[in-house]
């Protein structure tokens, strides 16, 4: 069979110091940008305003359109998209009440000039209020989702894994965000989906982790936590790379067919999913082992998980595993 | 093979059939495939509107209306009061009410005016009493408002032949928004047009004018136009009193309630037009005030603007007509004017907050780039598990193929609608899938490392790996809940798709692959090796 990471060694929580610095600095990163930009770059959906995709027959004259714009009393920004004929124009003065007029303006500029010579992709205006309603809900609907996984977690584990959980998709959460600002992406409600998806994944590749974590604890009560949970790790690498690798596969796939509106989904993605794969890794686990090690406890007692009532055929009882074998 | 296996290869035969049954029909064809799942505004093509109903004007129209009530009351019971005005949206008061009349001034409000509560007795004025709308009534009537507004605009737009349009409540309930989505359409200018009249019909009697400015029409009332007139424009086009202001009285004699129907007619000179009939209880008061007021003039007055304003030459009692001035209306304009006077008024205006156009050909292109991506991903995704899994790679390929298969089932059972962020739930979902059969062909490996037999490894991983996959989907079935519960459009669509994903998921990663598993273990007697 063809195997990779097999039997793997590698002694990830003594890096533990190593890793939290490099996430701290990357957040901090993240953090000194946004501060210094003064908040995201919003797209439409939460800022409100008007934005108007338009494909033109063939390369337009970007001059000539902003010009036109002007002369019509529509300043706009502009945004060509590389290699192909398409313009994306926004238009921050135009409110909820007279969002449709903001359209008419720039269509009517456009149409005095292009005659004929271009389509229409899209139109969207909204209005402040709306961008605001849409930012709070996102915002608290994401926040819910990620109370419910922790309690769920500290249910089934402790409720120390449940925190370092979620500590760790906040993380890759901050680090992505963090990205956006940096490289100033917009966000807008498709990198909200994206990051949402992110935390999902996350979430799944940190859980995977600790369950083998809670078994390896109750089959070997006289190791100490390190080492079990750096077995542990190593263990589900093969596992963590394999997955990763191929959502990887995935979402490249998809940034690189998907088109001009899923790349900014894409692009949030192929970042999300090195960032999460990196924290389930190298940041839950240690998160956990600090704070056992600052309460000065020995092995923390993980309620057992109830067992599955499916498998009655030909299962023989779990606790007969023998041990991982220590090279 | 036992029965066991045999019981479970027939169930998900079963699914398979049934999921492909619901999404392209039976025998299953492109067509129908083509119309069942369906397509978001962002992949179809269309527009969506947000828009938010001022509640404010129903409850200002049902104040009003108690104020005129009341008025009458008083009137009949002579009790003497200097005047009944409305202070707030949902508050008058009467000011300074006769006071030896007081207690049969409070007994008519608490047996007359339930809904309302004497809420002060204080004023400028002696005996003035404040009044307002009982707080759970006003609450009543401004979710009915939206309700009735939901219904009139669904009338109209059905009417306008759009087909296959979603109208609905959206976001918090009190803020009165609706979503309203239009697919296909990418001049929303008309609909729009349509939708937001709120078509409130009125015939007024004129009390004076016209006078060239509003302040012209005070003047001849001493600088204050009374309580129970008010002054309105004139919008007759081409004539000469386009521009001018009318005094007329506040109350309608006749109003949209009364209307039995409209139509387009022709207006004199032969230009489209819009004639009304009345109900028979409208038909009788319209009688008795144009039989009573001849000579006078009678105001057509259609959301507060004045149409027309022809005098009272005789007994008119069933019907009327709008006239579109000297320039007429547009044949167009007077259809969709009979379109919204049939379908009843909105009973608030309305406003817009969102809009948002996908032209068709965008729609098509992320359609054909999603389609191609994904396409790409799974066989890239395939291959790689044949490659590496060898026949195990097959199995792990039925189970994403058939959690695909029953994903898009789902979606067409549920009539959820495909959107581009419901493309980023089936990547995911495509992700969990590849996660879990990994998840278990790495155990199997490592119980088959560590000395087991191959159906041993099999049954002992499944087992294992079963609760870790409980784990992982719970926790993100828990968050898609609250996301779906708590979010909003995009959010919403990735929340359903991921709900159905994962759900799938748990069958065909475990329950099928597993199957499929013990099937070949089964069939050869002493099985030693697994292709893994």
């Amino acid at each position: 069979m063809i195997e990779i990471f097999h039997g793997s060694k590698i002694d990830w929580l003594g890096k533990r110091k190593l890793f939290l610095a490099i996430s701290g600095s990357v957040m901090l990163l993240g953090l000194i940008s946004l501060v210094y930009r003064r908040g995201f770059e919003y797209g439409v959906d939460f800022k409100g305003g008007t934005e108007i995709k338009v494909r033109f027959n063939q390369k337009p004259d970007i001059e000539k359109i902003r010009q036109d714009l002007h002369d019509n009393g529509a300043d706009s920004r502009l945004q060509e998209s590389v290699g192909t004929n398409e313009v994306l124009i926004e238009y921050q003065g135009a409110s909820a009440e007279n969002a449709a007029a903001g359209r008419e303006t720039i269509l009517g500029a456009l149409s005095k000039g292009f005659q004929g010579q271009f389509e229409i992709l899209s139109a969207t205006s909204i209005g402040p209020q709306v961008g605001d309603d849409l930012k709070r809900q996102a915002v608290f609907a994401t926040l819910y989702a990620l109370g419910g996984m922790l309690i769920y977690i500290a249910f089934r584990f402790e409720w120390i894994y449940g925190a370092a959980a979620v500590f760790a998709v906040f993380h890759d959460t901050l680090v992505t965000l963090g990205l956006f600002s940096i490289f100033k992406e917009q966000i807008n409600l498709t990198v909200i989906a994206a990051l949402l998806t992110l935390v999902g994944y996350s979430m799944n590749d940190t859980i995977v982790v600790f369950d083998r974590i809670r078994e390896n604890l109750k089959l070997r009560r006289r190791d100490d936590l390190q080492t079990i949970m750096n077995d542990s790790i190593n263990q589900t690498l093969s596992r963590t790379i394999l997955s990763s690798g191929l959502t990887f596969i995935t979402v490249v796939a998809l940034f690189i067919f998907g088109g001009e509106i899923i790349s900014y989904f894409a692009f949030a993605m192929v970042v999300g999913i090195l960032v999460g794969t990196y924290s389930s890794v190298a940041i839950a686990a240690p998160l956990v082992l600090v704070y056992t090690n600052i309460r000065g406890r020995s092995v923390p007692q993980i309620a057992a998980p109830p067992r599955p009532a499916v498998t009655k055929s030909v299962a023989k009882p779990v606790t007969k595993t023998p041990k991982p074998k220590r090279a | 093979m036992t029965n066991r296996v045999r019981t479970r290869l027939l169930l998900t035969l079963g699914v398979t059939i049934v999921a492909i049954a619901l999404f392209a029909g039976f025998p299953p064809t492109l067509a129908k495939m083509k119309q069942k799942v369906h397509l978001g505004l962002d992949l179809r093509g269309g527009t969506q509107l947000v828009l938010q109903v001022v509640t404010d004007d129903a409850i200002r129209g049902e104040t009003d209306q108690t104020i005129e009530g009341l008025r009458q009351e008083l009137n009949k019971q002579n009790i003497p009061v200097r005047q009944v005005v409305r202070t707030q949206v949902d508050t008058f008061q009467a000011v300074g009410v006769d006071p030896s009349k007081d207690g049969d001034f409070r007994s008519i409000l608490n047996d007359r005016f339930s809904e309302w509560d004497l809420v002060s007795t204080a004023g400028e004025v002696p005996n003035t009493y404040t009044v307002r709308l009982k707080a759970n009534q006003e609450a009543d009537y401004r979710s009915q408002a939206v309700d009735q507004a939901i219904q009139t605009i669904r009338n109209r737009v059905d009417a306008l032949g759009v087909g296959e349009i979603v109208i609905q409540k959206h976001g918090e309930t009190q803020k009165g928004e609706i979503l309203v989505q239009l697919p296909d359409v990418t001049d929303p200018a008309r609909v729009k047009n349509v939708m937001q009249s709120t078509a409130q019909l009125a015939l007024k009697l004129v009390d004076s004018g016209p006078f060239p400015t509003q302040a012209a029409a005070a003047q001849n009332y001493g600088g204050v136009v009374p309580g129970n007139l008010e002054v309105l424009p004139s919008v007759e086009k081409g004539s000469s009193t386009e521009g001018t202001y009318y005094v007329v009285q506040q109350v309608a004699a006749v109003s949209g309630r009364d209307l039995k129907g409209a139509y387009t007619s022709r207006d004199e000179t032969g230009h489209p037009a819009v004639s009304f009939n009345l109900n028979a209880d409208g038909a009788s008061r319209m009688g008795t005030l144009t039989e009573q007021n001849i000579g006078k003039m009678l105001a057509i007055v259609l959301d507060n603007k004045i149409q027309s304003a022809p005098r009272i030459n005789g007994r008119i009692s069933d019907s009327g007509q709008i006239t579109g001035g000297a320039g007429g209306f547009s044949p167009q304009a007077a259809q969709d004017l009979a379109l919204v006077l049939r379908s009843g008024a909105l009973p608030a205006s309305i406003k817009y907050l969102d809009e948002e156009v996908v032209g068709p050909s965008l729609g098509a292109d992320s359609i054909k780039a999603g389609f191609l991506a994904a396409l790409v991903a799974l066989v890239s995704v395939v291959i790689f598990m044949l490659f590496y899994y060898r026949l195990s790679g097959v199995n792990a390929t039925v189970a994403m193929v058939l959690n695909l298969i029953v994903l898009f089932g789902a979606m067409a059972y549920f009539g959820a609608a495909l959107t581009l962020p419901g493309i980023a739930g089936v990547i995911l979902t495509i992700g969990v899938g590849i996660d879990s059969n990994v998840l278990i062909f790495e155990r199997i490996r490592e119980e088959l490392r560590a000395g087991k037999t191959a159906v041993s490894a099999v049954a002992t991983s499944f087992s294992r790996v079963f609760i870790t996959l409980v784990d992982t989907h719970l926790a993100a079935l828990i968050s898609a809940t609250f996301l779906f519960l708590f979010g909003t459009g995009p959010v919403k669509g990735f929340a359903v798709t991921l709900v159905i994903g994962l759900v799938s998921n748990m069958f065909t990663a475990v329950f099928v692959s597993r199957t499929l598993f013990e099937w070949v273990l089964n069939r050869k007697q002493r099985v030693e090796t697994i292709s893994i």
